[in-house]
């Protein structure tokens, strides 16, 4: 068989009903099953969603890309270096507000989220990792703290260990051991934020965005106070 | 790194507003919270709120 | 696009768990678009803040600032590290095995079920086996041989003695001054380890005791943290358990107040005196964080959002187009 270009021969022997129980084909149905382009990234929304609070996920991811920006850069450079170097303190200084930013956006996600009920129609699992996101990334500025390698890191340290100790895990997390904690903050917590937030990211975009809660019986009836409907952007195509 | 570009780094790592120092606390009977997490805390509640009712431009009147 | 809740659904339908998937107007949302203003807004305030306000580096404790700011505090916790009755040295598991002082909930200990793993004997790791790495002086070796080949109840009567007189001891021209006593080794063992601290190879010896390579402060902030002066330094930052302490930060700067809830049960009795203080708010924790990830499954909670009815706040637009089109259909 010869083709004319690679893509027509390559398009000419994908995807065969011979191949069809391969796990690579069938890996690939089923994502592209769950995840068609045009869910993956839409370029529409339902009309419902029209308010400020929306953006306070996008916000929130974009204060985590700053964090690990940040955080990099002072990978890059080592422990020691912010202590020394005026660039050094300036980033650590993005590493610290992007982290402030980080829950404070979180936490108005979250709000937002609990009082639309968010969870409803088989969105609970995007619930659960949106709450787990939280957690885990609780314990990933926790161990940035233990990391500073000045009094605020010897203070929650000593501090923290008697809470930590208290539930058995002192015995294999150690919160005064520098080394350990700096690889949890660096490397395995990094890891587990950024799994769930892809997977709830990925949640989010399957199941679509929450609708509303059922209107009340006022907001069907026809009143003449509504004037211009065309103000409100309706174009009149009834809800089934 | 020239003269220049050093002492525009090292004024961007000296802070406008110095936050070292005693910090200032509040407290109301058994709560004592800091002055910087009480406005953090405030706004979040003031951007929430502002959240909701701020109108949000509508498909149409946009100028995407 | 998404399956519809209604079609497949044979059981009620509750409105706190279930919703009718959308079936109306769809309307042009760039999220790309959307994504790249979040993160230029989010920028810039991160390059503001940092720029105005930076952020916190207050130096460390190290065993000789301690040594020398509050010496008559450092010399005190020596001796009770020598004497094994220092907070570390009574600690129990993980650092060793004194019975009866393990945190539990009930008869639940997890702390002395997983045993002591972290082992450390303050009266070796703290005093003398640092005192061991100094160059040799005869004097001090034979103070160090003299308390090590004594009966255990020798050796207390020793430190008792010597801790007491220290209640009353003070530093004059940086020399400690006590009054005479039957103190046995343990004066000279004392005025050496300090001697040690203030030159600073107290810290270095402390972090590594084992292999050249150290990254574990273990001992040297169990040490520091047994005495009063990093304890007054974190209580002049309002850093202490008691003051709501988990949740700020030094200086002015804000600090976790996620951590609002769990810090809060330290503040209220019973916690406020409880020796299993840390076990319980622990505990309380978790289960309060199983019910936050489990609200969905929580009929009185997931229905607070319906009942409290900002959603309408929220979906204003929306509700108000339903009625625009009853307008136009009715």
């Amino acid at each position: 068989m010869r083709f004319d270009s690679a893509e027509e021969g390559l398009a000419a022997q994908a995807d065969l009903p011979e191949d069809a129980l391969q796990w690579s084909a069938r890996l690939r149905r089923a994502g592209v099953a769950a995840f068609p382009p045009g869910r993956l990234l839409p370029d529409r929304q339902p009309a419902y969603v029209a308010s400020w609070i929306y953006v306070f996920g996008a916000l929130t991811l974009a204060a985590l890309a700053i964090v690990v920006a940040s955080g990099m850069v002072l990978a890059i450079e080592g422990p020691t270096w912010w202590h020394l170097s005026r660039v050094g303190l300036f980033v650590n200084s993005m590493h610290l507000w992007g982290v402030e930013l980080f829950f404070f956006f979180m936490v108005v996600h979250l709000w937002g989220k609990f009082f639309m009920a968010a969870w409803r129609g088989r969105r609970r699992a995007t619930w659960i990792t949106g709450v787990l996101s939280f957690v885990v990334s609780i314990a990933a500025a926790f161990t940035g703290y233990l990391s500073q390698q000045n009094f605020d890191s010897q203070w929650i340290g000593t501090q923290a260990k008697d809470g930590i100790n208290a539930t058995g895990a002192g015995a294999f997390f150690n919160v005064l051991n520098f080394g350990q904690m700096l690889m949890w903050h660096i490397l395995l917590l990094p890891l587990a934020v950024g799994v769930l937030v892809i997977v709830h990211v990925l949640l989010v975009r399957r199941r679509g965005v929450v609708p509303p809660f059922a209107p009340d019986p006022g907001d069907l009836v026809a009143s003449e106070a509504v004037t211009a409907a065309t103000d409100l952007g309706v174009d009149g195509m009834a809800a089934r | 790194m020239t003269r220049v570009t050093q002492a525009f780094v090292a004024r961007l790592a000296d802070s406008v507003i110095n936050l070292n120092g005693p910090g200032r606390y509040v407290h109301w009977g058994f709560i004592q919270i800091s002055v910087a997490n009480l406005v953090v805390v405030a706004l979040m509640i003031v951007v929430f709120v502002a959240a909701i009712f701020l109108p949000f431009p509508e498909h149409g009147r946009r100028d995407r | 696009m998404s399956p519809t809740a209604t079609s497949r659904r044979t059981r009620r339908f509750r409105p706190d768990r279930d919703v009718e998937e959308w079936h109306g107007r769809y309307v042009p949302y760039d999220i790309v678009k959307e994504f790249a203003a979040s993160f230029a807004v989010v920028l810039l305030l991160a390059l503001g803040l940092s720029i105005v306000l930076s952020s916190p580096d207050e130096s460390p404790v190290t065993i000789k600032s301690w040594s020398q700011h509050a010496p008559l505090d450092f010399v005190r916790t020596a001796v009770t590290e020598l004497a094994g009755t220092s907070p570390t040295a009574t600690y129990g598991p993980p650092y060793n095995s004194t019975p009866g002082v393990s945190q539990s909930i009930g008869p639940l200990s997890l702390v002395r079920l997983m045993g002591v793993h972290h082992p450390i004997d303050t009266a070796l790791d703290d005093v003398i086996d640092p005192l061991r790495t100094l160059p040799a002086d005869p004097t001090l070796v034979a103070a160090i041989r003299r308390y090590t080949s004594a009966p255990a109840k020798t050796e207390q009567g020793w430190t008792n003695t010597y801790g007491a007189a220290l209640g009353r001891a003070r530093f004059v021209d940086d020399k400690l001054v006590t009054r005479p006593g039957r103190y046995g080794p343990v004066a000279e063992m004392i005025v050496a380890l300090t001697a040690m601290a203030r030159s600073g190879a107290l810290d270095g010896a402390l972090v590594s005791s084992k292999q050249f390579y150290g990254t574990d402060y273990t001992k040297p902030l169990l040490f520091i943290a047994d005495g009063t002066y990093m304890a007054n330094l974190g209580a002049a930052q309002h850093l202490q358990g008691n003051q709501w302490g988990m949740m700020n930060e030094t200086g002015n700067f804000p600090g976790q107040s996620w951590l609002w809830l769990y810090t809060f049960w330290y503040q209220i009795p019973p916690f406020t005196t409880s020796s299993n203080a840390d076990a319980l708010v622990w505990a309380i924790m978790v289960v309060l964080t199983a019910l936050l990830v489990l609200v969905p499954f929580l009929p009185g909670v997931r229905a607070i959002p319906r009942k409290v009815r900002i959603y309408r706040l929220i979906w204003r637009r929306h509700y108000r187009s339903l009625g625009a089109r009853a307008d136009r259909t009715g």
